[in-house]
């Protein structure tokens, strides 16, 4: 197996993870309702889980940091997430639909990960696509019902949101160069055909919202380098604050 | 010492977020190893892969064990075996209701629809007219439901 290769695919996956995670809880205690306050909490909490089963899973079978150290000690330089995970949460429209569009390439990336000829990673994937269910239960409940059941007004924010989303959507599926090598070993099955996969995937759910698919998009890449949009750095610099004053420090 | 000494030594231990049941019968023990009388291991599982209290329990685990005199305890998390809520114990069921949380019909794990939560049977009154609040409660583990029945809001242990 191509270590390099798979180093490459579980940072950019844990990344993803940490970063949505952190955006999530940012509406802990300012949710619209209580139950979508606990929910976009729990979730977070779910997520940051997954972060940090990936990085274990370095720092275990390649020998690379401890999860504490990748998640609070790197720069936006070293960072590989998507710029979809790091745009601030913006209203509640464009938060659920980045939920919604997020959640399903997730739950298409791990359910191909369950095959995966990496066990540690197919046993997790195993276990997380149980939880992803909640996710997209959530997500796909709001988008249905906000589209296609709710006002002229909840409508219009949806498909605002879907527009505003869709570019950076596509950025999710930003083409490596350890794709080749993966899907060689058999680890994963490379980020065209989970696009593909997610495509299908989400098409239905918008339909029955109502909403129009946007065409003609290009995608937003650049994370999977290393660079960013201006709303990361703050945004590590916020969470990472207690941890650089003391790295000892338990909370 | 047998397997038997250790597991009933780890039942005292309970879930900090749900006292009310043991981490035996809440499924999470996947495996014991008694190596000899001063060596054992013990291989748990997490309910959530981001459950916060898995620190907590191991800790407990491992002194439940060391208080039988064992020198050498091992507790390990992985996810070998994943947890499922099929994993829960007759008695584990039945400390859940006790404790007012509707628990969780066994259920075929590739083939779950999230459906059946639309109509978990209250814990207070049996009946199944009730609905489905949300699935995200005070805890992961948790839903949020409400009889429609007794009109009482209750919480349910999710199926995983």
């Amino acid at each position: 197996m191509n270590a390099s290769a798979c180093k490459d695919l579980l940072l950019r996956m844990a990344d993803d993870e940490l970063i949505i995670a952190h955006r999530h809880s940012e509406w802990t205690g300012l949710g619209p309702l209580l139950e979508e306050d606990i929910a976009f909490s729990s979730i977070a909490q779910d997520k940051l889980g997954h972060a940090q089963a990936l990085y274990a899973i370095m720092h275990e079978h390649f020998g690379e940091p401890e999860p504490d150290t990748q998640a609070f000690m790197r720069n936006e330089s070293a960072m590989k997430c998507c710029h979809f995970v790091e745009l601030p949460n913006g209203e509640y429209d464009f938060s659920l639909m980045r939920h919604f569009l997020a959640d399903a390439a997730e739950f298409v990336r791990w359910t191909a990960l369950t095959q995966s000829t990496f066990e540690p990673l197919a046993k997790l994937a195993l276990k997380i696509r149980g939880e992803l269910k909640y996710h997209l239960y959530h997500a796909q409940t709001w988008v249905k019902q906000l589209g296609a059941q709710g006002s002229e007004e909840s409508h219009a924010r949806m498909q605002s949101a879907l527009r505003e989303a869709w570019p950076y959507a596509l950025g999710m599926f930003e083409p490596s160069d350890a794709d080749q090598a993966l899907i060689t070993d058999g680890v994963f099955v490379g980020e065209l055909e989970i696009y593909q996969q997610w495509l299908s995937f989400v098409t239905p759910t918008l339909t029955e919202a109502t909403l129009e698919i946007p065409t003609g998009v290009d995608p937003v890449y650049g994370g999977r380098k290393g660079y960013h949009t201006e709303h990361l750095q703050p945004l590590l610099t916020e969470m990472t604050e207690v941890y650089r004053i003391d790295p000892s420090a338990e909370w | 010492m047998t397997k038997e000494d250790v597991i009933h030594a780890i039942e005292r231990v309970t879930d900090p977020e749900i006292p009310a049941i043991s981490v035996v019968d809440m499924g999470i023990i996947t495996d014991v190893q008694v190596l000899n009388d001063n060596s054992v291991r013990v291989v748990m599982t997490p309910t959530f892969v981001g459950c916060p209290a898995i620190d907590v329990m191991k800790h407990d685990v491992e002194q439940a064990v060391r208080g039988l005199g064992v020198e050498h305890v091992v507790v390990d998390v992985n996810f070998d075996v994943p947890w499922s809520t099929n994993r829960l114990t007759e008695k584990g069921r039945a400390a859940l209701l006790k404790h007012g949380l509707a628990p969780p019909e066994p259920f075929d794990t590739l083939a779950l629809e999230l459906e059946v939560l639309n109509n978990v049977a209250c814990p207070y009154c049996g009946s199944h007219n009730t609905t489905l609040k949300s699935p995200f409660g005070p805890t992961l583990c948790r839903s949020l439901h409400y009889c429609n029945a007794c009109r009482q809001a209750f919480e349910g242990f999710k199926p995983v």
